[in-house]
């Protein structure tokens, strides 16, 4: 039912179909759209399921799959690529044991590339969640997942 | 206002925040008040002041001096030091910084001076407080144009001081305005494309994170001259800081009365609508944008029509870079002729480049339209980093072209390069020093773009598979010896089929890459 409550914050026009999918996969607990998160959507702006499941697939922001409670965006371009986020990259996966789009089996983490995030004069940098880290190494990588580890 | 003893400004953007800006400025403020100086010193939240990759840094005014790399621990002392016994701490004060405002050549380093146009209130004024912007001649220029000016007079004004799109693709906005404001029909839209996406830029977050007001300003100017009424933002979902600050700028503009209906009490009304996208490169593509801002997939529409005659829900609109619109309010205010001191005869007035990559200090930086690669990576970014020699850079982002050094002395600005067969785009600039693998970094370049094309036409979409397979044999050492060649067969294809620039514009970094370090590439195959 909390869907419903999300979807009254935006009127029923098509131009607020990112909004609404961005406010789904925010407030769903596995941080991804479901085929119920899809499903609303489409009812409310009175579109086919396919529809928005084409708008939904379109965007690298929005997962179709479960995922972990913390997303790790790695930056893999160029920029990055140059001051070392390929070694990084491997580090994670090693880290973390799971390929890129893989969730731990704890389901902390998702491991994900992004394209530039901006923050090129720290590179390499990744996002976990909104939070941003440049200047990463190893040892910073670890810190930063131990940290998380603990939280819990 | 209080008068106050010093000022302390505090860079907020996210590179800042990254190095715990937050947790500094709290600090600070704390520390302030149990030396019983709040009523003394006023800590102020500011955007970037151009320098990146020195943590947090902070701005202690009247003196002017710059602090970096501070950490809560550095706070007790730097208040004592500098607040109460007004001995700047020597040991954080960075010793190269971007210096604003006025054109003097005479210094080098970071520390030469900027003519700034775009960033002239970034770093300076509180990006939150709308009184700021206009204690800086903010609104001014609407004001000048609504009050002293038709909508015609805009628009030559605008077309005499020669400013041309700074997302890339450098058409001249007054002739794109004037296109919009004859096309026929009465609701018209001002789109501004914030959808940064293109690697190792980051002009625009620091414009939206620095100065909002700015940004808002031009489209208001922008929706006079061609008649619009409403305005949209679309800024990549990845921005939340610049999502934050530019709505919380619209919410006082609208408080101000200088958005809304009867804006300044004249038969003028605009509003701005910020849209939040979802991650697509091809979005920064205008009409891929016009799509994705109307509900859909992000994919480029056919041109023509072009969108200033049918563009968002098939109306007349104008698409415009922040960096573009951010130079608009100046050339109202202080005319086109002003405007053309700056830059060159052919390519008027600044351009914002970021530096990155291989050298001493990357950073953004605002200079004149001509100005040389050298003098933009020795003058300014310090040099190669680590006393390294200068292989080449990777000029104008990912759909960019490798200047090698015989291209250093040439001046960057989009029509000068253009008859080097390079490109100046977003104004990303990339340094690699000598021990750069290019091969790698090809391979870097070309798994972006399979990574970004959209899938709508057929070139692009298996033309950056096929690239992307035949580069990463080569890099496992498994390349066959025709493979290059095919390299550059595949890129020209999609350059004369591609359905839009980001299958069309490959051919460049490949055909770049290999005209310098040809060798070393065909070395990697048997």
């Amino acid at each position: 039912m909390y869907r419903e409550q999300l979807l009254k914050k935006f009127n029923p026009a098509l131009d607020n179909i990112l909004y609404i999918l961005h406010e789904l996969q925010d407030n769903n607990p596995e941080h991804y759209l479901a085929k119920e998160d899809i499903r609303v959507c489409a009812d409310y702006l009175e579109v086919p399921y396919s529809y928005v499941h084409s708008v939904a697939s379109f965007y690298t922001m929005f997962s179709l799959k479960p995922r972990g409670r913390y997303i790790i965006r790695l930056c893999d371009s160029p920029p990055c690529h140059l001051m070392g986020s390929q070694s990084l990259l491997d580090y994670l996966k090693k880290a973390l044991k799971v390929n890129v789009g893989e969730t731990t089996q704890d389901k902390m983490f998702t491991l994900e590339l992004t394209s530039c995030l901006g923050v090129c004069g720290v590179a390499p940098a990744m996002m976990i969640n909104e939070e941003m880290f440049g200047n990463l190494t190893p040892a910073a990588v670890d810190s930063i997942l131990d940290k998380r580890r603990k939280e819990l | 206002m209080n008068l106050v003893r010093n000022h302390v400004l505090i860079s907020i953007d996210a590179g800042t925040i990254m190095a715990g800006a937050r947790a500094v400025e709290k600090t600070l403020v704390n520390e302030i008040a149990s030396q019983g100086l709040t009523d003394e010193i006023s800590v102020l939240e500011t955007g970037s002041v151009g320098a990146t990759g020195q943590g947090v840094i902070l701005v202690v005014y009247p003196e002017g001096v710059y602090y970096g790399n501070v950490t809560p621990q550095d706070i007790p002392e730097l208040v004592e030091e500098h607040l109460l016994k007004g001995r700047p701490l020597k040991r954080l004060i960075l010793s190269e910084v971007p210096r604003q405002h006025v054109i003097k050549k005479e210094k080098t380093g970071l520390l030469k001076e900027q003519p700034r146009i775009v960033l002239k209130n970034s770093g300076i004024i509180n990006p939150e407080n709308i009184d700021e912007y206009i204690a800086a001649n903010g609104y001014e220029a609407i004001a000048k144009a609504l009050t002293t000016m038709t909508p015609d007079e805009v628009i030559e004004e605008t077309k005499k001081s020669g400013l041309v799109g700074r997302g890339g693709a450098a058409f001249t906005t007054g002739i794109k305005w004037d296109f919009a404001r004859k096309a026929a029909g009465d609701i018209k839209y001002i789109v501004c494309n914030a959808d940064e996406g293109e690697p190792g830029t980051f002009k625009d977050r620091l414009i939206l994170e620095g100065d909002p007001h700015k940004l808002i300003e031009g489209m208001l100017i922008a929706g006079y001259a061609v008649g619009a009424s409403k305005g949209f933002v679309y800024i990549r979902g990845e921005y939340a800081l610049s999502i934050e600050r530019l709505e919380k700028a619209i919410g006082q503009a609208r408080q101000y009365g200088l958005l809304g209906d009867n804006i300044l009490e004249g038969p003028f009304s605009f509003d701005i609508t910020v849209m939040k996208g979802a991650g697509a490169y091809v979005c920064g593509e205008e009409t891929a944008l016009i799509e994705s801002l109307e509900g859909k997939r992000g994919h480029p529409r056919n041109k023509p029509p072009y969108p200033v005659t049918e563009g968002l829900w098939a109306k007349p609109t104008v698409v415009n870079n922040v960096e573009t619109l951010a130079n608009v309010p100046d050339i109202i205010l202080h005319g086109a002729l002003w405007f053309r001191g700056y830059g060159t005869e052919k390519c008027t007035g600044t351009k914002v480049f970021t530096i990155i990559g291989n050298v001493a200090t990357p950073g953004l930086i605002e200079v004149e339209m001509g100005t040389t690669l050298r003098d933009i990576i020795y003058e300014y970014a310090g040099g190669i980093k680590d006393g390294k020699q200068f292989k080449c850079a990777l000029v104008g982002g990912a759909a960019g072209a490798f200047l090698g050094p015989d291209m250093l002395d040439v001046k960057m600005d989009f029509v000068n390069l253009k008859e080097y067969a390079a490109v100046l785009g977003s104004g990303a600039i990339l340094v690699m020093d000598e021990d750069v693998d290019m091969l790698d970094m090809l391979k870097s370049v070309l798994h972006f773009f399979r990574h970004e094309s959209c899938g709508h036409c057929v070139p692009c979409r298996l033309g950056t598979a096929q690239l992307v397979k035949i580069i990463d044999r080569v890099s496992a050492s498994k390349g066959k010896k025709d493979d290059i060649d095919k390299l550059i067969k595949i890129a020209q294809v999609m350059q004369a089929t591609s359905f839009c620039p980001l299958g069309q514009s490959l051919n460049l970094p490949i055909s770049s890459s290999l005209k310098y370090f040809g060798d070393e590439i065909r070395s990697r195959v048997r």
